[in-house]
């Protein structure tokens, strides 16, 4: 089973060779039909390793640890946290396939724009699969350039400005990256994540290793867009095409930023030294604050949601960062007390940190398509010239509706419970540091100001008198529908059936977060 | 001893500084790309420093040599690896820049970063 | 400028020169798993050979020599090629694995399946970095076959 991991990545890898060529022919349903198909292999075999992953190391090529504890092999390791963003990006992407079907068709060279998505889709599968540090660099540079190219597909001049923007940004992030892994690699002899993880503690840290921990938080803050490095999302996702900012606001600053602060801080530097996630919670809340007081006051649909994702992922890394700042008290110099409770709690913050980057990824790529539903119908961005979407395209607007409400954390939507799990996590850990409740109380009022923010969105995109201008809107094609439905299935689904995909979904994802640093004895074992 | 340990650190974090100040400071939108092409030849840089050994040979093994004397000798192969890799992806950031200050020059006429602002908020 | 291109005595040199430029190149590939090169290295110094060519005869030239579509047909099949050596480990049970025999050492088919995946990276470097450079200078919108944007 574990054989055939590499298949996530080199089935998208051949399809985004083959489809140019395939986009040359005068016939449009092969390149269509080959896109959906791998897209739904690709979801397929993600949930096949969701419930038949045997926790192996997979050294390609045979060319397994060397000689002396130094491995020249590349190893791919699919855990728990690999596998829920296995799902999570799977499941993102084959509604967006679905969706770019009759989209795309404005745009000439729709060849081209699927190889980059699935150039792009490799990426980001290679990032979450792979164990081994310059091989998840390799593959974020391949996911980041296709995103710069694909972000500029439709070469009008602000979206070349936006990519332009991202590209360089981008870039100098990506640079920081490979500054920190070659510290790395300086004070350690080795890439692999489970060896450098093993080696660090047991020789614990030094000037070097901090060095390189804060050019490892520049380089993926600025993929996952936290707050001082923020600067290139509110232009590059309204700009790019709906698709595309489905794509990159749900899964691309998830993969790319997230899960490798997340892997990098949790599993491979290790919560020794207790300033990292004291750094990850003060990103989260800058981010979380900046993000929604900015959107607020946002009239572009598109940059209004690409405001509310910076915001939506301050709440992921804060809730990260509570759960490791816990952590790292436990294992302190002197073992408190309570460390049971520090332990369950740190457990909670994980659980709903890890709820909340799934349902985000759900909810804001669904918006993001509405919102392209709602252009491509109308063919205006400003909420102000939009109106009565529920009665002219009732499809969308429902589905603009439920993500509406999950994203302001209304029951019974996903939304919902993962919110109210990152704040209550927070009240339990105000026991342990005032702080803490300031915090949960800042969450609150982040909520709040979100809810505000999409009963605009409601009132004036959705409800309202038709506007003249757009009196014969029709509904979108169908398969732009299919592709929305999906994800409203899931944003409805994730919050009735939460205790259920609990357990199989986030537990294992959650462990071996908490394992921190016993990821490198599970890696290396097999 | 101390100033052979730092000296890559402050030769890459010097080239780093030129960079950013390049991409930060500079009007002109090739600047700026020259800039981005800096930065990343400081890492590749940095990282082929770190594989240095002093008085090392090239990491060839030539017929009938001792693997371990040569293992002991050759200076470290897997950063000169790496930045070809590194290498390989500047070349295409880089080709994928200048594209896009070509249409941008068409688009807008002009290479100035300050005039080309349609996107604000 | 009556003639394109550049003068007679570049003309001359690089038809003279080109060959021997190319069969460098693929000297540094094939030989990529003895000595320091391999694929992206010879497949630069083949792409270099095609650009003197260009350079030397003009963009009408070029535009009769090779076409966008064909660029992007050798691409794909370096590509294509690369990953079917990769796909092919899977008769032997793993990903990537060097299924060929290896007879001793420093010797030209001493490496299994290595030289045949730097043939396929060396083709499909030189095709790409072609085609990146004639989108650049020679398909220009409005100009030539077409400007695209390129990957």
């Amino acid at each position: 089973m574990t054989n055939l991991f590499p298949l996530f990545v080199a089935v998208p890898l051949g399809a985004a060779f083959v489809l140019p060529i395939l986009g040359r022919a005068r016939a449009r349903w092969p390149l269509d039909a080959l896109a959906v198909m791998v897209a739904l292999f690709v979801a397929g075999f993600a949930l096949v390793a969701l419930f038949a992953a045997d926790g192996q190391a997979l050294w390609v090529g045979g060319w397994g640890p060397g000689p002396a504890d130094s491995p020249i092999g590349i190893s791919l390791y699919a855990d728990g946290l690999t596998r829920l963003l296995l799902v999570t990006i799977s499941m993102v992407t084959l509604a967006a396939v679905l969706y770019s079907i009759p989209y795309m068709e404005r745009f000439t060279g729709k060849g081209l724009y699927y190889s980059l998505f699935f150039l792009m889709v490799t990426g980001m599968f290679g990032v979450v699969l792979t164990g081994d540090l310059f091989n998840l660099y390799v593959f974020l540079e391949v996911a980041a350039i296709a995103s710069y190219a694909i972000v500029a597909f439709g070469c009008e001049s602000e979206e070349l400005e936006a990519s332009f923007k991202y590209l360089i940004l981008g870039a100098l992030g990506s640079t920081l990256v490979l500054f920190g892994i070659a510290m790395l690699y300086n004070q350690t002899g080795t890439l692999n994540m489970a060896q450098i993880g093993a080696i660090v503690s047991e020789r614990g840290l030094n000037p070097v290793l901090l060095l390189a921990a804060s050019m490892f938080f520049a380089g993926f803050g600025l993929k996952a867009a936290m707050v001082p490095f923020h600067a290139w999302l509110p232009d590059a996702h309204p700009s790019a095409p709906a698709p595309i900012s489905a794509m990159l606001s749900g899964v691309l600053i998830k993969a790319l930023g997230v899960y490798a602060l997340c892997r990098v801080f949790f599993n491979v530097l290790g919560l020794a030294d207790g300033a990292f996630p004291r750094v990850l919670i003060v990103l989260g809340a800058l981010s979380m604050v900046v993000g929604v007081l900015l959107a607020v006051g946002q009239w572009d649909f598109k940059r209004l949601l690409a405001y509310h994702s910076i915001s939506q992922m301050g709440y992921v890394v804060l809730a990260v960062g509570l759960a490791g700042a816990l952590l790292a008290r436990i294992s302190g110099a002197t073992p408190p007390d309570d460390a049971a409770f520090l332990k369950g709690t740190a457990a909670l913050a994980l659980f709903g940190g890890l709820f909340h980057l799934f349902n985000h990824a759900a909810f804001k790529s669904l918006l993001f398509l509405c919102a392209g539903a709602a252009e491509y119908a109308t063919g205006t961005r400003q909420l102000k010239g939009l109106g009565a979407l529920i009665k002219t395209m009732p499809v969308t607007g429902a589905c603009c509706r439920i993500a509406a409400l999950s994203i302001s954390g209304v029951p019974p939507f996903n939304g919902f419970w993962s919110k109210l799990i990152i704040i209550f996590a927070l009240a339990r850990a105000g026991a342990v540091h005032p702080a803490y409740y300031w915090l949960a109380g800042l969450t609150v009022l982040v909520s709040f100001l979100t809810l505000v923010s999409f009963v605009k969105v409601q009132r004036y995109a959705l409800q309202g008198e038709v506007k003249p201008a757009h009196a014969d809107v029709r509904e979108v094609p169908g398969w732009m529908c299919a592709g929305m439905v999906i994800l409203a299935v899931v944003c409805l689904g994730a919050g009735i059936l939460c205790p259920f995909i609990q357990g199989s979904l986030f537990e294992p994802a959650r462990d071996a977060l908490m394992g921190g640093l016993a990821y490198a004895k599970l890696a290396l074992g097999g | 001893m101390l100033v052979r340990e730092t000296l890559p650190y402050v030769l890459a974090m010097l080239l780093l500084g030129i960079g950013v100040y390049a991409i930060a400071c500079k009007k002109n939108l090739i600047k700026a790309i020259i800039g981005v092409i800096v930065i990343e030849y400081a890492v590749n840089l940095f990282l082929v420093l770190q594989g240095y050994r002093t008085g090392g040979e090239a990491p060839i093994l030539a017929e009938g040599e001792n693997v371990g004397a040569f293992a002991a000798a050759a200076v470290d192969p897997l950063p000169q690896a790496m930045i070809l890799t590194s290498i390989v992806i500047g070349l295409g950031v880089l080709a994928l820049m200048v594209a896009m200050a070509l249409r941008i020059h068409e688009k807008y006429g002009t290479f100035d970063l300050s005039r080309i602002r349609k996107l604000r908020g | 400028m009556s003639q394109p291109g550049m003068s007679l005595i570049v003309k001359e040199v690089a038809k003279l020169v080109t060959g021997f430029i190319a069969l460098f190149a693929a000297y540094i590939i094939v030989y990529g798993h003895l000595t320091p090169g391999g694929g992206f290295v010879g497949g630069v110094i083949l792409a270099c050979g095609f650009i003197l060519t260009v350079l030397a005869y003009g963009k009408n030239f070029a535009n009769q020599m090779i076409s966008d579509a064909g660029t992007k047909l050798w691409d794909t099949f370096g590509a294509v090629l690369f990953l079917l050596v990769a796909l092919l480990g899977y008769t032997v049970g793993d990903f990537f694995v060097n299924l060929w025999a290896r007879p001793g050492n420093f010797r030209l088919l001493s490496a299994g399946t290595i030289p045949l995946s730097n043939i396929a990276i060396g083709i499909k470097v030189a095709a790409c970095l072609l085609g990146v450079f004639l989108a650049l200078a020679v398909f220009r919108p409005g100009e030539g076959a077409g400007g695209e944007e390129d990957e």
